[in-house]
This record gives C-alpha cells, sequence and structure tokens, in this order.
C-alpha cells in the first residue's frame, strides 16, 4: 500500500510528465488558453492514461516480453516479440482512444460534446505513450503498480495544463513585446514553472 | 525644495522633452524627477483611483521595511567573522566589515537591474517603474555575503528580463523577480548556494586590511545544513564549533549563519509589522504561512521516530533559514501571490507546508523556502480561479432562494 502511494506521489510531482520529461507538449501548448477546456482534456488524459498503462503492462508481460509468451507452452519461451513493442503500444492506445470516444458519447453526450476534437487527439500525445515506455523501462511488479502509475502521470499531467491555463489567462491583457506573444512567451513560462517544479527533484520516496 | 522642483523643470528638463539633445532617455529624467516631485500632468481618460499611495510610495515603504534586516545583515556578516577567527570585536568593527562585505552587492545589484529596466524603458517608449526598487533590495537580502559580484550581475539580468520584462514589466510578472534571480544562481552555480555558508577570513581588521598570509575563507554549516546531515543528533553548533548557549534565541536574534538579511527573525519581524501597520503586506500570507510550518513541523515531530531532523522542535523551523523573510517580503509580494482572500489563506499555507517538508524530505536541498514560494507562484492563479468559481456559485445560489423566496 504504502508502495502504491509513493509511486503515485512520485509520478505527480517528482517524475511529472511537462515539467520532468517535457512529454505531451504540443496539446499542452495548443489547449491551455482557457481553464475549462484544459480541465476537460487533463481529466481525458488520466482517463486513457488508467486504461492503456495497465492494458499495455498485460501485453508487455504476457505477449511481448522475452520469454513472455511461456504460458501457451514450453516450445515459446525463448520467443522474443519485443521489437513489436513501439507498434503495439500505438495500436492498443489508438483502439482504446476510439473506444472511449464511442463510449462516451453513447453514454454522455454532453460531456462528449464538450471535450471535442479534444478527444481523438489524446491518440497522438507522446505523454501516453510516454506512460506505456516508462512502464516498460521501470518494469513495475504487478498491474496495480502499473495503474497507479498510469494515473499518477496523468493527474500530473492535468495539474501542470491547468496550472499553465490560469496563468495564460492572468496574463491575457499583459504588455508582452510583440515578438514573444503567444506560444513564445508559453515557452518561457513553460521553462520557469519546470524551475518551480524542481522543488520536487531529488526526493526519494 | 520649490528652488529644486524650479531648477529641475526650468533648466534640466528643457533637454530631455522632445527636440531636446537628450530626448531619447526621456524616461531617465522621468524617472528621477518624479522621485521627489509629483508629475504635473492629469490623466485624461478612463477610470482611476487618486491617492497618495501610489506605486512608487509602496514600494519606498517596503524598502524602508527592509531597512532593519539590511543593518542586522551587516552587523551580523561581521559578527560571523569574528566568531570565526576568535578575536574580539567592537559592535562598530563588526558593522564596518559586514558593511564593506554588503554595500557592494547592493549596488551591483541596483546599478545592474535599474540600468536594464531603463534600457527596456528607452526601448519600449514607457516611463519607469517603480517595481524594481524593492526586487534590487532583495535580491542582496537573500544571497549569501561572499557571492562574487559578477554572478550577482548575471543573475539581476537574467531576472530582470526572463522574469519581469518578456512578460511586459512590473506588475505582470508571474514569479517573484528576486526569487527567479536566487533561482538562477542556485542551479546554475549550486555550490556557492549550498547549506554551507562562507565566513569572512580575509584578514581585515574592521575597514583596515592587514596582509599576512591566512586562509581566505571558512566555511560553516547552517543550522540547516546541520540538520540534514547524517550525524546530526540534535544540538547546533555555531561557526567556531561551540554550541549555541540557547538555539532557539540565537536564531531569533540572528546571531547564526545565513544569507545576508535572512537570519535575524527578530529584525524581519520589525519590518513585518510595519508592513501590516500601514497596509502594504497581506497579514493573511504571513501569519498562515507561519501557520503551515509550524503544523508541518508538528506532523513531522509526531512521525519522527528516531530521525532527529523530523524530531527537531517545530518552532525552531520557524526561526531558521529564510522562512521569515521569504514569508514577509517574497511571498507577500502583490503581483505573483494569490489576490483572493480566501486564495491567500491557501497559498500562504501551502508555502509553509511544502517549505518544511523539502527541508525535512528532500535531500537535494537543504532549505525549501525559495522552491515553495516559486511553486505556490506558479499555483496561484489556479487558486484565485476556482475561489472566484466558486464565489460565482454560492452567488447564484443564494440568488436563487432569494427570488424564489419573492415569489
Amino acid at each position: 500500500m504504502e508502495n502504491l502511494l509513493s509511486i503515485f506521489v512520485k509520478s505527480i510531482f517528482v517524475d511529472n510528465m511537462i515539467f520532468a520529461y517535457f512529454l505531451g507538449m504540443c496539446s499542452y501548448l495548443a489547449v491551455s488558453k482557457k481553464v475549462t477546456t484544459a480541465v476537460g482534456l487533463g481529466a481525458a488524459v488520466i482517463f486513457v492514461l488508467g486504461i492503456t498503462v495497465p492494458i499495455n503492462y498485460l501485453l508487455e508481460n504476457f505477449i511481448l516480453k522475452e520469454g513472455a509468451l511461456s504460458w501457451l507452452g514450453a516450445e515459446y519461451a525463448t520467443v522474443d516479440l519485443s521489437f513489436l513493442g513501439f507498434i503495439m503500444f500505438i495500436a492498443v492506445i489508438a483502439a482504446m482512444v476510439q473506444l472511449v470516444e464511442m463510449i462516451v458519447e453513447k453514454f454522455s453526450p454532453s460531456l462528449y460534446s464538450s471535450l471535442g476534437i479534444f478527444l481523438p487527439l489524446i491518440a497522438v500525445n507522446c505523454s501516453i505513450l510516454g506512460g506505456a515506455l516508462f512502464m516498460q523501462s521501470r518494469a513495475y511488479e504487478n498491474i496495480g503498480e502499473a495503474t497507479v502509475f498510469g494515473l499518477g502521470s496523468g493527474v500530473g499531467w492535468f495539474l501542470a495544463i491547468v496550472a499553465i491555463a490560469a496563468i495564460r489567462e492572468k496574463i491575457r491583457y499583459s504588455n508582452v513585446p510583440a515578438p514573444l506573444r503567444g506560444l513564445g512567451i508559453t515557452f518561457i513560462l513553460t521553462g520557469l514553472m519546470g524551475v518551480a517544479f524542481l522543488s520536487f527533484a531529488g526526493i526519494k520516496l | 525644495m520649490k528652488a529644486l522642483h524650479k531648477f529641475l523643470t526650468d533648466k534640466i528638463e528643457p533637454h530631455f522633452v522632445k527636440g531636446g539633445k537628450l530626448e531619447k532617455i526621456w524616461p531617465v529624467y522621468d524617472g528621477f524627477a518624479t522621485f521627489l516631485f509629483v508629475p504635473g500632468h492629469a490623466t485624461h481618460k478612463g477610470a482611476h483611483i487618486r491617492d497618495a499611495i501610489d506605486l512608487k510610495r509602496t514600494m519606498i515603504m517596503v524598502v524602508l521595511a527592509m531597512v532593519p534586516a539590511l543593518l542586522f545583515g551587516m552587523f551580523n556578516v561581521g559578527h560571523q567573522h569574528y566568531l570565526a577567527t576568535g578575536e574580539s570585536a567592537e559592535f562598530m568593527d563588526k558593522f564596518l566589515y559586514g558593511a564593506i562585505k554588503v554595500l557592494p552587492i547592493v549596488i551591483v545589484s541596483y546599478s545592474v537591474g535599474l540600468g536594464v529596466e531603463f534600457l527596456f524603458c528607452i526601448i519600449k517608449k514607457h516611463s519607469i517603474n517603480e517595481g524594481f526598487l524593492v526586487s534590487g533590495m532583495l535580491i542582496p537580502l537573500i544571497l549569501p555575503a561572499d557571492i562574487p559580484l559578477w554572478m550577482v550581475a548575471v543573475a539581476t539580468i537574467f531576472a530582470v528580463v526572463i522574469g519581469k520584462e518578456v512578460f511586459g514589466g512590473t506588475g505582470m510578472n508571474i514569479l517573484n523577480v528576486a526569487l527567479v534571480a536566487r533561482a538562477f544562481l542556485f542551479f546554475a552555480y549550486p555550490t556557492y548556494m549550498s547549506g554551507d555558508m562562507w565566513v569572512g577570513m580575509d584578514n581585515r581588521k574592521g575597514y583596515e586590511v592587514v596582509k599576512e598570509g591566512l586562509v581566505d575563507g571558512y566555511t560553516g554549516a547552517t543550522n540547516l545544513a546541520q540538520a540534514a546531515d547524517a550525524s546530526f543528533a540534535g544540538h547546533f553548533r555555531n561557526v567556531s564549533g561551540v554550541g549555541y548557549e540557547n538555539t532557539f534565541i540565537d536564531s531569533f536574534l540572528g546571531l547564526i549563519p545565513g544569507s545576508i538579511g535572512e537570519t535575524s527573525t527578530l529584525a524581519i519581524l520589525l519590518g513585518g509589522l510595519f508592513l501590516v501597520i500601514i497596509g502594504v503586506g497581506s497579514w493573511r500570507i504571513m501569519l498562515s504561512v507561519f501557520t503551515g510550518a509550524y503544523v508541518m513541523g508538528l506532523i513531522f515531530n509526531l512521525v519522527a521516530g528516531d530521525n532527529a531532523f523530523m524530531a527537531m522542535p517545530a518552532h525552531y523551523h520557524l526561526v531558521f533559514g529564510g522562512l521569515a523573510f521569504g514569508a514577509v517580503f517574497m511571498a507577500t509580494d502583490p503581483v505573483s501571490a494569490a489576490q483572493t482572500n480566501l486564495g491567500k489563506v491557501i497559498y500562504g499555507f501551502g508555502i509553509g507546508v511544502l517549505c518544511i517538508l523539502i527541508r525535512v524530505v528532500n535531500p537535494a536541498y537543504p532549505e525549501g523556502m525559495m522552491l515553495a514560494i516559486l511553486f505556490f507562484n506558479v499555483m496561484a492563479p489556479l487558486i484565485d480561479y476556482y475561489v472566484v468559481q466558486g464565489n460565482i456559485k454560492s452567488r447564484v445560489k443564494r440568488l436563487k432562494l432569494a427570488t424564489n423566496g419573492n415569489k
């Protein structure tokens, strides 16, 4: 239990997807103009990360890893499918996003219309694939840890995009020098926010 | 005064107005002239609040509030020096020794920062803002006394340009400008900003340089660095290696090594009281920072076990390191702090909690105040956003109740 909590807190603050690894920057920069839309996209990312990371965990450990197929029979124990990792992860992510989109559309049309284009866009958000690859390289021990890691990374991403959206709403009327307006100042802001998030770097849990 | 005013408007001003020889640097003249006199022109359109306490006066008040901390900082630099050498010295010797160390840093910070500010004003053709008056005093006070002057200059330029001017100048910055300068130095030159404070040893007796060929300096760990050390057993020692008579009182008065202005909680609280009385600083933020830090200290006491740092009495946290200085002068920065009343309380409490958390839990940094404030500077707009939304919701509810009651 303590272990799960430590993974959760670590993936939110210490290994924040945006400020520690700069993953998922494109939608982070594009959809952070208003807090309400940022909240919607952030929630969708939490949802998708929370589903795809455990599924990819199962895929990795029961199909792709060297020797993972041994449950089929002894003759498969030497098969190594890890070269298929990227394409399988991406396929799972795309499929899950499609599925999520269809489910949301069917059961909650209001949420579907408020998320709009952001839901399909999540399929190409690098923090989702990043989550799957981190899960692979950090070798989590069971599916519980992988799920908590996925959810935590999502929450960290959520926090980052909502925070910058609030700041961007605040500086909307600032007299920013003309060449820096828009994305330029947002990049500088992201850098400064990364410095603030360094307060958690080095914490060992 | 009248003669001076006449001299300024008649003799000096014509050079700077349009058509004069020095018209390009009009903002520089304007900035200095309005230091002494209220500008002669009135605003023409839009709604304006007329009040004696404008930006310039506010900033001067904050600088005044920092004077006790600055003077004590000068004394303490000398005090630590003589403590380390073991020489006995009079009060004035200590003070002058410190002044020689500290004043150049203040001068560099002000001249470089104002220079950059003037440059931006001239290029962008607007009049000079007074925001840097406070930042220029804050930067020296949160640096160690032995910092090379060129580093002060580089950090000041970085802070003014990246921390403030790119956002549109005074009043638009997201992070506290002085803390950006310190964070820049902290991450770019970590060896100069660690918990080991240098104590001056370069053979000066007062202000007279006596060359004898001793070592240049001597490092003594700050209380926080001692506490974070693995061998810490609950006793603090000063720079000469002797235990404090009373750690809490000595730290409260400020007779401990540390950055220039941050050591004396007493001097800082004097400044804080002044700020609260004249209504410039927010008492909500100051109080909630101290409360947050104290509560977090108590929580660590409860779960301490055999960890000596966690078991350290919670009130020690309040007088060590930069907590008091940050709470009074930096967290209350009216631009980068939360703006709503409830938001200020949440913001301050979060800073206190996070500061102690970083101090105790994070082995990478001995002191957490700088990063705690920066983190909550980043979060402040979000806190405000939700406080405002909450207010809107409760008002809508109240309105509905009221209109239903009328039916």
